[in-house]
């Protein structure tokens, strides 16, 4: 299983603008490299990052092969209300990660 | 460019393996083209954070930041970063909202050589604004085989 760090806030004041910081553990083999035997390594990214509070999406981001490999990513959101924030990560190979963590808005 | 320094990249560009994709600043231009569809783009209110000498092209960190009040009516929509020089010109597409508060992302990249680094934002009146970045690397991504 993919291991994943997430930093985000547990708690937030309503209509404070929180940095959720998000990392995965993944190659992203761009599929331009030769291996050891010469032959091009299939390419092996992760193409979608998502990012839904209380399943309403607020950020998502496209990726290429130019991420770098264990890819990390950093947004902001305004804390609306008490609830999940849900991260997806989803890629070639059929790779397809979800993570959550749970925030407090008073 | 003088010479010594011409020498320098065309023996990095010698070593580079991708040769039958390498990305051009005319594949960065025709990228760009397709994104701003024939709108005019500004250089202003984007802020591109790239250290501007890269030891290790392998992990580059990378953070476009928009002046942008992100509310309801006058948001960030996307934020878009090409490369010249990487087989592909892209390099990530984020979509915002006024939701997020601030427009701004980071992550880390991979730089293939020295070359030339845009982002463009496209705000919520469909207007396109830019920055870029020149950059330096001295250990391009790309170069090793995996073992």
């Amino acid at each position: 299983m993919a291991n994943i760090l997430v930093n985000a806030p547990k708690m937030a004041k309503r209509g404070d603008v929180i940095e959720i910081k998000a990392l995965i553990m993944h190659p992203m083999e761009t599929g331009f490299r030769p291996g050891p035997n010469g032959q091009i390594i299939p390419r092996n990214i992760i193409e979608h990052f998502t990012a839904t509070w209380n399943d309403a999406e607020i950020f998502a981001l496209e990726m290429s092969p130019a991420i770098s490999a264990n890819p990390f990513v950093s947004f902001f959101a305004v804390a609306t209300e008490s609830g999940t924030i849900r991260l997806r990560w989803t890629g070639d190979q059929g790779f397809a990660v979800e993570e959550q963590v749970a925030i407090a808005v008073e | 460019m003088d010479r010594r320094r011409f020498l320098a990249g065309t023996a990095v560009v010698a070593l580079l393996p991708f040769d039958r994709a390498a990305a051009t600043p005319d594949a960065m231009a025709e990228a760009i083209r397709k994104v701003l569809g024939g709108a005019a783009v500004r250089e202003e209110r984007v802020k591109l954070d790239m250290p501007p000498l890269i030891e290790n092209g392998n992990t580059v960190p990378l953070t476009v930041s928009v002046e942008s009040p992100m509310t309801v009516g006058d948001y960030v929509k996307a934020i878009h970063v090409f490369n010249e020089k990487n087989p592909q010109p892209n390099v990530f597409t984020a979509k915002l909202s006024a939701r997020n508060g601030k427009a701004i992302v980071g992550t880390r990249i991979k730089l293939g050589d020295s070359q030339k680094i845009v982002a463009i934002a496209e705000t919520s009146d469909g207007k396109f604004w830019s920055a870029s970045a020149d950059v330096i690397v001295t250990l391009a991504a790309c170069l090793e085989e995996s073992t």
